[in-house]
């Protein structure tokens, strides 16, 4: 049996850069790091008195939320608006599908008002994969998060964060603490950390948010908190839903608090610089104590900061990727 | 219709027949193998030379999606895929709209199925009323209706009384019940096996023991109520054990499994490709090779299409939000000369699968190449190929198979001595 031959892949253009941002799988660490740069240079815009650059002047962007944000929806917003693109956004959720319009249909509408680029959260995994492959492969998609699968920006803006803040990944001890099973931003971060070198990744939860094949991803595995935080260097915390409880995932908040929350004195375990990460909102007493929360070590405001600075590196460097690409398509179009 | 079939090798798993000779037809039946009964003058005569004739498939599991979803498939459209795929008898499932849980709709298909079908269709009941699992479905009318086993599909019953209750009524009446063992508490929400790709992909899990938890119960259940029954779908290594270890000890049920389970597995569901959602889901590698082996050994005695058609719409979402199933029943030959292509097993031995197999564990009177016997025949090119959607008889295009080129060809396919495929 001959299966037919692989497609390219999806979120690259035929000169291998990025087109579409779809997850970080994949993705060469040059990328990763190229991604990271281009953040870098751009945080310098954002301390400006005049906070534009001209890169997407003339550019649409829609933003569309099929589920609810405000944290991402707002950052994408202000990164397409630095960098002088016209932003429309769009809560899908309570709009177009309430009245039975499927997705393919709510997006070949918006592709056909021109927009050049689109930025999708939805609750289905590989959902933002579905519109770069079968509705709007020359609009640019962006990923803001595809149930939970991935939420690539947020992963890069994390390894912004360790990089400014504590330097070379292959000298790291990382850590990643709590629902791992349901959380995109874990996904995304594992993949981030192995492929910029990180030695000693962990992924700490009880065995009920511990997603089975773990050890694939190239991670430790650990069920005690008080183990795994150990020496490290970076701790990210993740949200815990209130609807965990059901089901028997968990007893309580109370007890997770107890067992797993990131407490002054677990906080000690780690290395005495260690950095504290987490992608908001925060559940304060749930995943994490107050004091930990708002201490010097604390990065959860700069993460935010860093958000704006990465999703402007995203949108730049794959709407070029994406202009790219039209332009090779064209003339590929004329040689015939 | 007087015909004969010339130069062909005759492959009969039932007799275990394997020679080359010549079949004479006639009105519908095999009257002769070998010489040509006296005054025997045929009215067409077809040149088989280079051909295997097997007899026709018999297919256990497939949805003709008939009444009620026209625009999936019809029992027309779908035969006659069928008839393609070197079938002539098969069970369709008794997920219609309406359901298939009252003499009136099988009244229907069997009607549709004699005036416009290209297959002897067999319909499997619904075992409880609405497939709700609360009331029993009138099993013996359904029975006497034409239903030859019965079936809640994937559908959990409201309490294992109730399920005991349904078994030990259809063991009064000698009927047969098919299970698709599936713990729906244990399945709920999952839309892919639970396993690395599954966690890399986030796509919700299906444990494993979805299956193996509700299979067990089953087999007590079995045990206690002495029913006739039918393991279909399996598709884990595990399972397959399981099944196998229950026959060891005598109890006697007998299995199938679809023919893609036995060729995909989780890997597939890397690019998110809805083509390759259904349920229950692909499973590993390690469950691939196990279902396999049961294969093989006879511990699965079936191999059944489970063909799902459906049309594009109900394809083009995110993975999750899509319609469960492939259509693949054109391509049960083809697909089954694979394997043998891969050396699991010889040609009579996947034959078996495909005829004597199915119909005995659901006591069809189907399967058989011998004379006096109804002339269902496949003839089939082993050495030709299959270029898969070079032509498409399915309503359905949903088949991650498109574009595959599979080994063999079936030339002609034959249902009471009247050409139903043909593809020279």
């Amino acid at each position: 049996m001959t299966p037919p031959s692989p497609k390219c892949p999806l979120q690259l253009n035929d000169q291998g850069r990025l087109r579409h941002f779809l997850s970080l799988d994949g993705l060469p660490r040059s990328m990763l790091t190229e991604i990271l740069d281009t953040a870098d240079s751009f945080l310098e815009v954002g301390a400006r008195a005049v906070k534009k650059v001209p890169l997407l002047r003339g550019m649409t962007v829609c933003n569309v939320f099929f589920e609810n944000s405000t944290r991402t929806r707002t950052t994408f917003e202000l990164a397409a608006k630095r960098l002088s693109a016209d932003v429309i956004t769009l809560n899908v959720s309570t709009s177009s599908t309430s009245k039975g319009e499927t997705l393919t249909d709510t997006l070949r509408n918006l592709e056909a008002m021109a927009a050049d680029m689109f930025v999708v959260r939805h609750a289905e995994s590989g959902a933002a994969h579905f519109i770069a492959e079968h509705v709007s492969p020359n609009v640019a998609i962006i990923n803001g998060g595809d149930g939970r699968h991935a939420h690539p920006t947020q992963g890069m803006l994390d390894m912004l964060t360790i990089r400014r803040h504590k330097g070379d990944f292959e000298q790291l001890k990382v850590a990643i603490v709590g629902d791992i099973l349901h959380s995109r931003v874990a996904r995304s971060n594992m993949i981030a950390l192995k492929t910029l070198g990180c030695p000693d990744i962990r992924v700490i939860a009880p065995k009920t948010l511990l997603p089975v094949g773990l050890e694939q991803y190239g991670v430790n595995v650990y069920t005690d908190v008080n183990e795994g935080l150990k020496g490290v260097d970076v701790i990210i915390m993740l949200r815990l839903q209130r609807e965990r409880m059901q089901g028997g995932l968990l007893p309580s908040e109370g007890e997770f608090y107890r067992l797993y929350g990131l407490s002054e004195q677990r906080l000690a375990l780690a290395h005495p610089d260690a950095i504290v990460l987490h992608p908001g909102p925060i559940n304060r007493g749930v995943e994490i104590d107050s004091t930990v929360a708002d201490c010097a070590r604390s990065m959860i405001l700069n993460q935010v900061t860093y958000g704006i600075a990465i999703r402007m590196a995203v949108l730049s460097m794959t709407m070029s990727g994406q202009n790219e690409q039209r332009q090779l398509d064209a003339e590929k179009q004329e040689s015939r | 219709m007087r015909i004969q079939i010339n130069g062909a090798r005759l492959i009969d798993p039932a007799s275990q027949m394997d020679k080359h000779a010549d079949i004479f037809i006639d009105d519908g039946k095999i009257i002769a193998i070998g010489d040509t009964p006296r005054d025997f003058v045929a009215e067409q005569m077809i040149d088989a030379n280079g051909l295997i004739a097997a007899p026709g498939l018999v297919d256990i599991s497939a949805s003709l999606r008939e009444p009620g979803y026209g625009r999936k498939g019809s029992i027309a459209s779908e035969t006659r895929a069928a008839a393609a795929g070197g079938i002539t008898s098969l069970c369709c499932t008794p997920h219609t709209k309406p359901i298939l849980d009252t003499a009136a709709v099988v009244d229907l298909i069997l009607d549709k199925a004699r005036d416009e079908g290209s297959c002897k269709v067999f319909p499997l009941g619904a075992l409880s009323q609405g497939l709700a699992g609360e009331q029993l479905a009138e099993l013996v009318t359904l029975r006497n209706a034409g239903c030859v086993a019965f079936s809640n599909g994937l559908v959990p019953f409201s309490s294992n009384r109730v399920l005991r209750r349904a078994l030990e009524y259809a063991a009064t009446f000698d009927l047969t019940v098919i299970f698709h063992p599936q713990d729906a508490a244990l399945a709920e929400g999952g839309i892919a096996h639970e396993g690395a790709v599954a966690t890399f992909r986030g796509l919700a899990g299906i444990p494993e023991t979805a299956e193996t938890v509700a299979l067990s119960r089953d087999l007590l259940l079995i045990e206690q109520s002495g029913v006739r029954a039918h393991f279909s779908q399996i598709t884990t290594a595990r399972g397959a054990r399981l099944i196998a270890k229950a026959q060891a000890r005598g109890l006697p049920v007998t299995a199938d499994v679809a023919m893609y389970q036995l060729i995909l597995t989780e890997d597939a569901l890397m690019d998110f490709s809805s083509f390759y959602h259904v349920l229950p889901p692909l499973r590993s590698l390690a469950d691939r090779e196990g279902l396999r082996e049961a294969v093989k050994s006879g511990v699965i005695s079936a191999i059944a299409s489970h063909h799902q058609p459906h049309e594009a719409d109900a394809k083009l979402d995110p993975f999750a939000a899509t319609e469960p199933g492939i259509s693949s029943i054109e391509l049960l030959l083809p697909l089954a000369l694979s394997l043998v292509e891969e050396g699991l097993f010889d040609l009579p031995t996947a034959l078996q699968r495909l005829t004597t197999g199915p119909a005995a564990a659901l006591r069809l009177n189907a399967g058989r190449m011998s004379v006096g016997a109804a002339a269902d025949i496949v003839l089939f090119d082993p050495k030709g190929q299959t270029i898969v959607g070079e032509s498409w008889l399915s309503k359905g295009r949903n088949c991650p198979f498109m574009g595959h080129v599979l080994p063999g060809a079936v030339r002609y396919t034959l249902l009471n001595g009247r050409i139903t495929h043909k593809n020279l």
